[in-house]
């Protein structure tokens, strides 16, 4: 009854958090603006699909279809012909200190070889730091390659077009293998906007009250600490909910990106994801002894959560010790969720084993901070 | 050194033995105290001495190392939930919400203690403390004695039965500050019981009666004239200037515990009338410069505070 728990204490909690939050405009600009300035920031690396990339040509096999190859390329305008070396060493070098984008490697007898069908292949070494910046030049070069093979061998050599194609292509992609789709990152966004959002805005509305000294009074009131935390807590899913759905809206209008699955789905499953991060947030605020500490302790949680869930570089490239943490993280399960439901069009039963632990890990981080919770200032 | 007298109203607090440290510093050293129903009980000591402490302990913001009592009745270790919606406590440093305004700031309080008939409940304690007016103000806008109405308001909403008020009057106003006794009397009358920290001499001649401490210890307690009689100081008035040298000498001779200079003369005193005396005749010379006076509160509570000091810890 009245003395575990009471409702209309939780509401008064509630209610003056809603006040507080329309009273700091500030705060609620930059809940607002966060999603928007990354939509905006991210939103450029998606739709940029750079052209006239630098391209250094090695070859060692002058004939007509080398020179047409070349010619095609730059026609496509993704490959820009910007120098021609001798030897590998140098394009190494080019690749290395990242004059060039990419080398065409043309190797030795690669037109007779085309000609008697024993098909030869083509190199291609690509800088595939930023892979967002090379993989439609590289799609592109697919297309290319078979229009300057369906050009040159025509006639009696038409035979050779036929499957398999008469010349392979093989992409060496230095630095970075699994190349992000661009409908990877919207839905990637929204679980990294939340994690950012929720779990440095409760860590502070937590520890400010500590901070202004307003804690002693609520501590002095028959207030119990599930009730001020569960109070906090509240306003800020609505404001987490209200993130998601500007990410949505923007993922859905702007980007084009496909929503193939369920979305009452997803914005149940953001229920849990968004009550891991609050709880990670309470946890640092019973650990912080001011705002400035929480602050700290949130960008500490959101680093790794950012770098090892997968959402900047691919799990799978990770070392496996990083997968490890990775693994624990709610981001990197959230950011499969998101992406199986809106893009696969998954199910409860595909991603349940992703759900599993972001609500474990939500469970242990709520008990922990409220096991945490100091009723009393001791 | 006994509170009890025969017939009195029934204790209020009660607590023995109160004791709490941080880390390796005991801040509050097995306090006992009794206030009763009715009475408005000043709480005095210096900066740091554990008053804070000590009425945390009371309701339940903090756990006492050591000690037992009763609050209201309650068990102040094991009943704290109790004891908190009966008490009203006024933190030294204000603690509402800047960012609200008063009458969001009571309604906030009003549903937390969970008063029924809210509305009114937070209309009559604005009309009480004159603050209808400026119910719409933001907190963080009020100077400090219309803050400090604000907390007394938030302390009375749920109709307490104890107040602990913690040095209420800090920073505020002269006029301000009758206006607050006023209402702590008049309060009082009602049968409310208050408790109440603070530095000022003349709010401490306006308590029923009085507790001082020093480095966590209870140095003395009693009514204003107990407390000044059990002190058992002697102090001369010496008016002879106010020169350096001359305080110099007074404080080094020993059967003088304290120089005090007030406005052109300079208060003296100590635990021996005839040693200070014998002191003064060789010092300041005839006796037209010096005359003895009665100790006042001031007096008894300085040298409460340097003995405290001097006291091997
Ligand atoms: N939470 C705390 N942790 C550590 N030390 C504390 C804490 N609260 C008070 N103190 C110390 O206890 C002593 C007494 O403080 P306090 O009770 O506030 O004194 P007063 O109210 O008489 O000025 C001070 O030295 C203070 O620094
Ligand atoms: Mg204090």
């Amino acid at each position: 009854m009245n003395r575990v728990f009471s409702l209309t204490r939780l509401f008064a909690i509630v209610a003056k958090e809603f006040v507080q939050m329309r009273r700091d405009r500030l705060t609620f600009a930059m809940v607002l603006g966060i999603p928007l300035m990354q939509l905006v920031l991210f939103g450029f690396a998606i739709n940029s699909d750079p052209r006239h990339l630098p391209t250094a040509a090695l070859i060692e096999d002058h004939s007509a279809f080398s020179r047409g190859l070349i010619a095609a390329m730059e026609n496509s305008e993704y490959f820009d012909l910007t120098e021609v070396v001798e030897s590998e060493a140098r394009a190494q070098e080019l690749i290395e200190r990242g004059e060039v984008q990419f080398v065409l490697h043309v190797p030795q007898g690669f037109a007779r070889d085309l000609l008697r069908g024993e098909r030869p292949q083509l190199l291609l070494l690509a800088d595939a730091t930023d892979p967002a910046a090379t993989s439609n030049a590289l799609a592109s070069l697919d297309e290319v390659l078979r229009r300057v093979l369906g050009r040159e061998l025509d006639g009696p050599n038409a035979w050779l077009l036929s499957t398999p194609p008469a010349a392979a292509l093989v992409v060496h992609a230095a630095y970075n293998p699994e190349r992000i789709s661009q409908y990877n990152i919207v839905p990637g966004l929204m679980g990294v906007v939340l994690t950012m959002t929720m779990v440095l805005i409760t860590g502070l509305a937590i520890t400010r009250e500590s901070e202004r000294g307003t804690m002693e009074n609520l501590l002095a009131t028959p207030a119990r600490p599930v009730e001020i935390t569960l109070g906090k807590i509240i306003p800020y899913v609505l404001m987490g909910y209200l993130q998601a759905g500007l990410i949505l809206l923007a993922a859905k209008f702007l980007f084009a990106v496909p929503m193939v699955g369920s979305i009452p789905l997803l914005a149940a499953v953001t229920l849990i994801f968004i009550a891991a991060n609050l709880a990670i947030g309470i946890t640092f605020s019973t650990i912080a002894r001011n705002q400035l500490q929480a602050m700290q302790m949130g960008f500490f949680f959101f680093l790794p959560s950012i770098l090892l869930s997968g959402f900047m570089f691919p799990f799978r490239g990770l070392p496996v010790w990083a997968q490890y943490i990775g693994e624990v993280l709610p981001l990197t399960h959230f950011l499969r969720i998101v992406r199986g439901i809106l893009l696969k069009g998954n199910g409860i039963e595909a991603i349940a084993h992703e759900v599993g632990p972001m609500a474990l890990f939500a469970l242990v981080a709520l008990l922990i901070g409220l096991t945490r919770f100091r009723q009393t200032l001791d | 050194m006994s509170d009890g007298e025969a017939g009195a109203p029934p204790p209020v607090i009660d607590v023995q033995g109160v004791t709490k440290a941080f880390g390796a510093k005991t801040v509050v050293d097995h306090i006992d105290m009794c206030v009763r129903a009715g009475e408005i009980y000043g709480f005095l000591g210096p900066n740091g001495s554990g008053k804070t402490t000590f009425l945390r302990m009371l309701c339940g913001l903090l756990t006492p190392d050591e000690g037992t009592g009763t609050c209201l009745g309650f068990d102040i270790r094991r009943e704290s939930l109790s004891i908190k919606r009966e008490v009203g406590y006024m933190t030294q440093r204000f603690s509402h919400y800047e960012d609200l305004s008063i009458r969001e700031n009571l309604d906030f309080v009003a549903r937390l203690y969970g008063i029924p008939k809210r509305r009114a409940a937070v209309d009559q304690t604005l009309e009480q403390l004159g603050l209808v007016e400026r119910q719409r103000q933001l907190a963080g806008q009020l100077s400090g004695g219309w803050k400090q109405r604000l907390a007394l308001a938030a302390c009375l909403l749920h109709q307490p039965k104890l107040l602990l008020l913690d040095e209420p009057t800090a920073g505020v106003d002269p006029k301000a500050r009758r206006d607050f006794w006023e209402q702590i009397h008049g309060l009082a009358a009602k049968g409310l019981t208050v408790m109440i920290t603070t530095h000022y001499m003349d709010e401490a001649e306006r308590c029923h009666r009085l507790a001082y401490i020093a480095r966590g210890r209870l140095m003395t307690r009693g009514t204003v004239e107990e407390v000044i009689e059990r002190a058992a100081l002697a102090t001369f008035e010496v008016r002879a200037g106010n020169r350096p040298e001359l305080i110099a000498r007074l404080r080094s001779a020993p059967a003088i515990a304290q120089v005090v200079p007030f406005g052109n003369s300079l208060h003296v005193s100590g635990p021996d009338r005839r040693a200070i005396e014998a002191v003064l005749a060789e010092q300041v010379g005839s006796d037209s410069a010096w005359k003895q006076i009665d100790s006042s509160l001031e007096d008894v509570f300085i040298s409460l505070m340097t003995e405290a000091e001097r006291a091997p810890r």
